[in-house]
Order: structure tokens, then sequence, then C-alpha cells
């Protein structure tokens, strides 16, 4: 049995990073929600981006190795999804690794007229850092992503979505 | 495995049927995969699948625990029949052309949005946390389905004759949608369920919205086709499930 302080494992737990955006810690996203030790027992509680996020049971299975490789054998990791997941729990200093890593965001997504077309507001191309940027889908390679263009430099570049 | 049809536990036929509407609308989204009409979209379609997929296992899961003995959503998933599938029938419908499929999905999107947001206060703390999750991305489907149905009907003769067709089609499958059973009674009275019926006001002033936009002309009073609730669905339920659960009844349990 290891013993540890709350603190001491969300260190250990810095280790693991969103497989689809490895410049983000799961506690960077928000996603890593609460951290429990009790009588050397740990639990581990994370909420899902999206309903469908595919990265989810890789994250659940990261989470239990960094635990079983720093001795940990007890514990256990609880899905909730209430409060539900917001860009805003993204830290200040996850939205800058974002943006050096080439994702914008996250910035709201509004639709233009009734539907169709939709406009951006504060969407900065991570590339040159020019605002003058236009939605290519509201839909992007990742279910938190949308696809965007650059008017600028003419570079596509992803955008994430606030939630 | 045993029948599921016998099913006895209400709180757990609840979270189901809504689950089973999820299920069945992702796996008929999936097939657009590599169809798409241009590859924005198609990923879009994938994205909006993988979101009901991600509800319909949350939902799946919980009902899996409700019922208890180890059953899985999985089990769930691929080992009910036809008959135990409790979802509405217009989710089951074919895809048609890319009209048909976003008629289907602008329906649905307008139900959902209801449907979550009065979900998300339900005394049933998993399933207010599922909904209030479904909520929001029920958003993003409607705006870009609404989107898909302007630009349809409001577009080419060719375009908007396909679009109108799609609506006048599957008008007849959304009565289903804010029909209240016997258990959904009980599920109201326990603080667990919502009212459909008092959904289909603000759907049906959603739906007008867009149609006019569409310049889409709203079917009159046709006769409904429900029945999904009791098991009792269209032919075309059993080909998608034949699809869906062939490996898992051929190699029962198996694992990759
Ligand atoms: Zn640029």
């Amino acid at each position: 049995m290891t013993v540890a302080t709350n603190d001491q494992v969300r260190l250990l737990l810095d280790e693991v990073v969103d497989p689809e955006i490895p410049v983000l810690t799961i506690a960077d996203l928000g996603v890593l929600r609460d951290v429990a030790v009790s009588e050397g027992s740990v639990l581990v509680t994370i909420t899902p981006t999206y309903s469908g996020c595919p990265a989810m049971d890789l994250i659940r299975s990261e989470i239990a190795s960094t635990l079983e490789a720093n001795g940990f054998s007890d514990y256990s990791i609880e899905t909730v999804f209430s409060p539900a997941w917001t860009t805003d729990w993204m830290t200040e200093e996850a939205k800058v690794k974002l943006r050096d890593y080439g994702i914008a965001g996250p910035a709201p997504v509004e639709p233009v007229v009734s539907g169709i077309g939709y406009q951006v507001s504060a969407a900065v191309c991570p590339l040159c850092r020019s605002d003058e940027t236009r939605m290519v889908s509201e839909f992007g390679s990742t279910a938190c992503k949308a696809l965007m263009v650059c008017s600028s430099c003419g570079e596509p570049f992803d955008l994430f979505k606030a939630l | 495995m045993t029948g599921f049809a016998t099913m006895t536990d209400p709180a757990a036929a609840y979270v189901l049927r809504h689950g089973d509407d999820n299920l069945v609308l992702a796996q008929r989204l999936s097939e657009w995969v590599s169809l798409g009409p241009e590859l924005e979209e198609d990923i879009a379609l994938a994205n909006v699948a993988l979101d009901h997929l991600g509800v319909a296992t949350h939902l799946l899961g919980h009902a899996s625990q409700l019922v208890g003995g180890g059953t899985t959503d999985d089990d769930l998933a691929f080992q009910r029949t036809e008959r135990e599938f409790t979802n509405v029938v217009l989710v089951e419908q074919p895809n048609g052309d890319f009209a048909h499929t976003m008629a289907r999905q602008l329906f649905m999107d307008a139900y959902q949005r209801l449907l979550w947001e009065a979900l998300a206060v339900s005394e049933d703390a998993i399933l207010a946390g599922i909904a209030a999750k479904a909520h929001k991305e029920s958003l993003y489907h409607f705006r870009h389905t609404s989107g898909w149905v302007v630009r349809l009907g409001d577009g080419t003769d060719e375009s908007h004759t396909r679009m109108q067709a799609a609506v006048d089609n599957l008008w007849r499958y959304t009565g289903e949608l804010f029909e209240m059973d016997d258990l959904d009674r009980q599920m109201v009275e326990s603080g667990v369920g919502v009212d459909l019926g008092a959904l289909s006001g603000p759907w049906l002033h959603a739906i007008a919205a867009v149609a006019a936009d569409a310049m889409i002309a709203l079917p009159d009073e046709v006769t409904q086709r429900g029945g999904g609730r009791r098991g009792f669905h269209t032919e075309h339920l059993g080909h998608l499930l034949s699809e869906m659960q062939w490996m898992q009844r051929t190699y029962p349990g198996l694992e990759w």
C-alpha cells in the first residue's frame, strides 16, 4: 500500500494526456474532476468532454496503469456526467498550449442567419494570429473540434468548440 | 441469454427506450460514413452518429445497472431481439436520399432538444446528468440539420422537391414521439420522466420555423404510425439489427 495525499496523486496523473491532443493533460482539459485518497484507497473521478468521446476508455486505462506503476493497487475510476463538462474548465495555460499546438479556441459558434452558415467570435488563427478566419465545418477531426480556415495565411486549422 | 421482454423494472425500461432511440439512430447515421455528399458532411454525420452512440452507451449502461444481475450495456445492445427494442419507429426508417436523412434528423433533433432539457431535472440523478450533457449536443445537431433543411428546401427545384417529399414521407412517424403510455405516466408521477405531450407544441413551433425558412409546407393531419415503444416495428429494424448484431450473435461475448 502506498501512502499519499490527494495532491500527490493529482501530480502523478499529470502524466495522463488526452490521446487526441497530447499537449493537454486530463487536468488541463477539465476531464479530471476529483482525486480522493482515503485509507490508502484512491478514487479518481472523470467526466467525458462529449457523450461519444472515444478517448474516455483509453484515458481510463492510462489512469489505471499510472496508478499501478506507482504502487497503487486499491483504486477505482468513476465517470460522472453532472455537472456537464464545459470548455470553461480549461485552464489559461491549457489554452496557450492548445494555440502553440495549432488549435484555436475555445470559441463559441453561432449561426449567422437561421442556421445557414456560422460565425465564430474571436477565432484567431493559431499560425499567423490573424482574426480574418472563417468556419468550413462545425464538425472537425474529433467531436470537440470544428474545421476553420484562415483568410490571411490560407492555412486550415482546428478550433476547439466552446461547449 | 434469457429474453429481455420480461424486463419488468419500470425505471430500466424507461431509460432503455430512450437509449434505443439513440442506438438505432447512431447505427443509421453511421451508414453514411464514406458515402456523405461532401467530405465535411461525411465527417459531420460521423460526429453526430458518435454523439448519439455515446448517449446510447451511457443510457444502456445505466439501464443495465438498474436491471442488475450482471447484465451489461453490450448484452442490451447485441442480445435483444427486434421485439425487445423499444425505439420509436422514426429512427429505424432507412436513410433514403440525403433529404430523408436530414428530415428524420430534424424531427429527432428538435424533439431531443426538448426531451433532454426536461430530463435534465429528472429525479434519477444519473439520467439527469446524461440528459444535461446530451442537451448541449442536441443544440449543435439541430443547428447543423436545420441549416441543411433550409439549404435544400430553399435551393434548386430538384432539392426542394426532394426535401418536401422527405418531410411528407416521414411526418407519419412523428406522432409517436409525443405518445404517452402507462410507463410514461408512471415515470412522470415518480418525477423521473417527462410529460411528452407537453413537448409537442414547442416541437411543432421549432419545426414550423425551419420549414418556413426552407419554403417547405408541413403536411396536414395524416394517419400516424407508432408501436415502436411496444416492440412493434416497421420491417426496417430487423435488417438494421441483423447487420449491427451479427458479430455478437455469431461469436457471443467476443472481445478484441
Ligand atoms: Zn493564418
